[in-house]
């Protein structure tokens, strides 16, 4: 690994080392570009991934405060923890579920399909689908997900059975064990799925991909890569020309450091990234930085979500087998007459029991109502609602000026009102799943709310005028062209796909780009 | 969350108050604990406060067959924070005295009936998020839920029963994969 002076001026800073940062910072590195990769998390290995869920969520979540304020119930259901993000090496690439479906191309030009939705904030994205549908291919080789280029799918599980054969007796026909990059056989010197499903606590075997054991320590073998762990960046600081100069940083032991860059990419997970660029203020970005266009931090959106329960008479185990192997894809499309614009994704989905009566039932739930369902853990199946939500200017990341971390910095604030269309399709997904679930003789189905996001978008978004948004179609940003925005914040709109994906090709793409524009002495 | 914390009866120094009962015989849990009959100290809260306590976990997630040994653990856990913080204690002790001195020994209408009245008090949304965090997680609910937890160092369900439903029909090929080695 290569040790970085902190007075190098010609590195650049990645600052987060999830499914962007980590992505990125391996691309530049194997074309002999220096990298600083800052990560605020300590480094866990297959080893020492705790395996009792409490244990594992605290190993790995990001738990320092952020408040919350809106009429979502997301404030109702989880006041403490808004957004459900990771704080360690590989982000959250670490926790996810290896879920890997793409955009659809009307979802990269849903303000020309879905039209001028009142109350929403809308914008066609800045990139043909023909584009990223390209960089889409790249990801998928690189992940090895299942059921893309001859790599088999996922065999089904007890808890798929239930899935499929309800989906398929409503009349849904594009049902399967869903495209993850999830190894169904040793490759990319990774293990094979041995249906734990442990897949959010950390994958023991390494089956699922993460850019902790695939991407980082690869960019670890080419010396160029200065991985930088237990850091916390504080700000980004720019020079008289506006150009960014380097970030100011906590070291492990807390003490202040400063990286100088030539170019810094910001990859921290919506929130955080939000968060950094506002806290960067500065006499001449009164607003932060890249903020001139007032829209870091606007737009913020998670995916249409929740969970639906199905409870029947007869055994299923639904937490054996891999968590989110099974999806059904038929209701992403664009059809107004089901009452609203954009389409969903249902996903198999599991909780441990732990996690199930905190995490996966609204919180006016107890007594014998709660018991019965918990009574049928064993008999239990699930449904993961993944749509697409709807953009508003004023859902959004601001800083809480009466809330500080432990460096006495003001922590994220998160305001969502939830817009009516992400509340009919969310009332759509959750009345097909109860037909789903009738359809193969559930006793019961009950619904949780919206759960707190670890798909958190849109706040840094890629726009083609920079009045819409905060970045080009490469993530560069409008205002400042040596900082790059690397993370799902870059989003335009959130798509109905989950968004690790996106944010690989995204990062691949703008690689490339990096790459190109400083050979060229642009940046 | 062990079922080791709960030891065998005996006398307690400095202890504020005791919680004790008898593990069922034909539980699981009596696999687990060191012996039939438990006690587990309380720091901070009173032996009767405890029993109210336990009286409200039991309300809120009342799982009839699950041992008291249980919901033990989430009261300990709650003393715990009460011994930690004197906001928590009084909280606690205000909740408790809302709910009046016969709460533990009332049927299980008027138990509810009483805490309804305290939905959205901060006495309520802690005993709630309390009891569910702390009872699904102890081995007496693994055990009674039929949860098998941590699964890698058995070689996970593949061979053991991830796909072994039978009441549906299968998922052709084409929609799947193929299972690793069979």
């Amino acid at each position: 690994m290569a040790q970085i002076s902190h007075d190098d001026s010609g590195a650049v800073v990645i600052i987060g080392s999830g499914a962007g940062g980590g992505t990125l910072a391996h691309e530049l590195t194997r074309r002999g570009i220096k990298v600083v990769l800052i990560e605020a998390g300590a480094r866990q290995s297959l080893a020492t991934f705790s395996q009792v869920p409490g244990d594992a969520f605290a190993q790995l979540t990001w738990l320092e405060p952020r408040t919350f304020s809106g009429s979502s119930t997301v404030g109702i259901d989880y006041p403490t923890l808004p957004s459900w993000t990771c704080k360690t090496v590989g982000g959250t690439t670490v926790h996810w579920t290896g879920a890997t479906p793409r955009i659809r191309p009307w979802e990269v030009k849903s303000r020309s399909t879905y039209g001028d939705l009142k109350g929403a904030s809308l914008i066609d994205w800045p990139i043909d689908y023909a584009e990223l549908e390209h960089y889409y291919d790249l990801a998928e080789k690189r992940m090895v997900v299942t059921r893309r280029n001859g790599v088999p799918g996922l065999p089904a599980s007890s808890h798929f059975k239930v899935l499929y054969n309800g989906a398929r007796r409503i009349g849904y026909k594009h049902v399967h064990t869903n495209y993850m990059a999830i190894n169904t056989r040793p490759a990319d010197g990774r293990g094979l799925c041995i249906q734990q499903g442990f897949c959010v606590q950390g994958c023991k075997t390494g089956a699922k991909w993460s850019t902790l054991y695939t991407e980082i320590p690869r960019a670890e073998a080419t010396g160029n890569l200065d991985l930088r762990i237990e850091c916390r960046a504080a700000r980004i600081e720019h020079g008289a020309n506006g150009l960014v100069t380097g970030v100011v940083y906590r070291d492990a032991d807390g003490k202040e450091q400063r990286q100088k860059a030539r170019i810094v990419c910001v990859a921290c997970n919506s929130v955080e990234t939000a968060r950094l660029l506002l806290l960067s203020e500065s006499a001449r970005f009164p607003k932060g930085l890249a903020n001139s266009s007032d829209q870091v931090g606007r737009n913020y959106c998670s995916h249409t979500g929740g969970f639906v329960w199905g409870l029947f008479d007869k055994p299923i185990h639904f937490w054996r087998g891999t968590t989110l192997a099974g999806i059904v894809e038929d209701e992403t499309r664009h059809d107004p007459g089901r009452g609203f614009s954009g389409g969903y994704h249902l996903e198999l989905a599991a909780l441990d029991l732990p996690s199930l009566p905190l995490a996966g039932l609204p919180s006016t739930l107890w007594g014998r109502d709660l018991a019965f369902i918990l009574e049928h853990y064993r008999n239990m199946a699930g449904i993961f609602i993944n749509g697409e939500d709807m953009p508003r200017d004023t859902n959004r990341i601001t800083l809480n000026p009466r809330v500080k971390d432990g460096f006495g910095l003001p922590v994220a604030n998160i305001h969502v009102d939830e817009h009516e269309n992400t509340t009919a399709m969310r009332a759509h997904a959750q009345r097909q799943s109860k037909a789903l679930y009738e359809a193969v003789g559930a006793i019961r189905v009950v619904a949780s709310r919206q759960t707190p996001a670890t798909h958190n978008m849109c706040t840094a978004r890629m726009s083609k005028d920079p009045a819409d948004g905060v970045a080009n179609g490469y993530g560069q940003t409008h205002d400042i062209r040596n900082l790059f925005i690397s993370d799902g914040s870059a989003l335009s709109t959130p798509g109905s796909a989950n968004p690790t994906l996106t944010i690989v090709a995204l990062a691949l793409r703008q690689a490339e780009f990096i790459s190109n524009q400083m050979g060229a002495h642009s940046i | 969350m062990n079922p080791k914390t709960l030891i065998p009866r005996r006398e307690f120094l400095g202890a504020s108050g005791v919680l004790t009962g008898l593990i069922a015989a034909g539980s699981p849990l009596a696999l687990l604990a060191p012996g039939r009959a438990w006690a587990l100290e309380l720091k901070a809260l009173s032996s009767s406060e405890g029993a109210t306590l336990m009286s409200v976990a039991r309300t809120l997630a009342p799982h009839d067959r699950l041992d008291d040994a249980a919901y033990a653990l989430v009261i300990q856990s709650v003393d715990a924070d009460a011994a930690r913080d004197p906001g928590t204690l009084t909280m606690l002790r205000e909740g408790i005295r809302r709910l009046g001195s016969s709460f533990a020994t009332e049927p299980e209408t008027a138990r509810v009936h009483a805490l309804t009245a305290l939905e959205g008090s901060d006495f309520f949304k802690t005993m709630r998020t309390k009891t569910l965090g702390v009872l699904y997680a102890t081995p007496m609910a693994y055990a009674y839920f039929g949860y098998e937890g941590e699964a890698f160092s058995k070689g996970g369900y593949l061979l053991r029963g991830f796909n072994d439903l039978h009441w549906l029909p299968e998922v052709p090929l084409a929609d799947s994969g193929p299972v690793p080695g069979a």
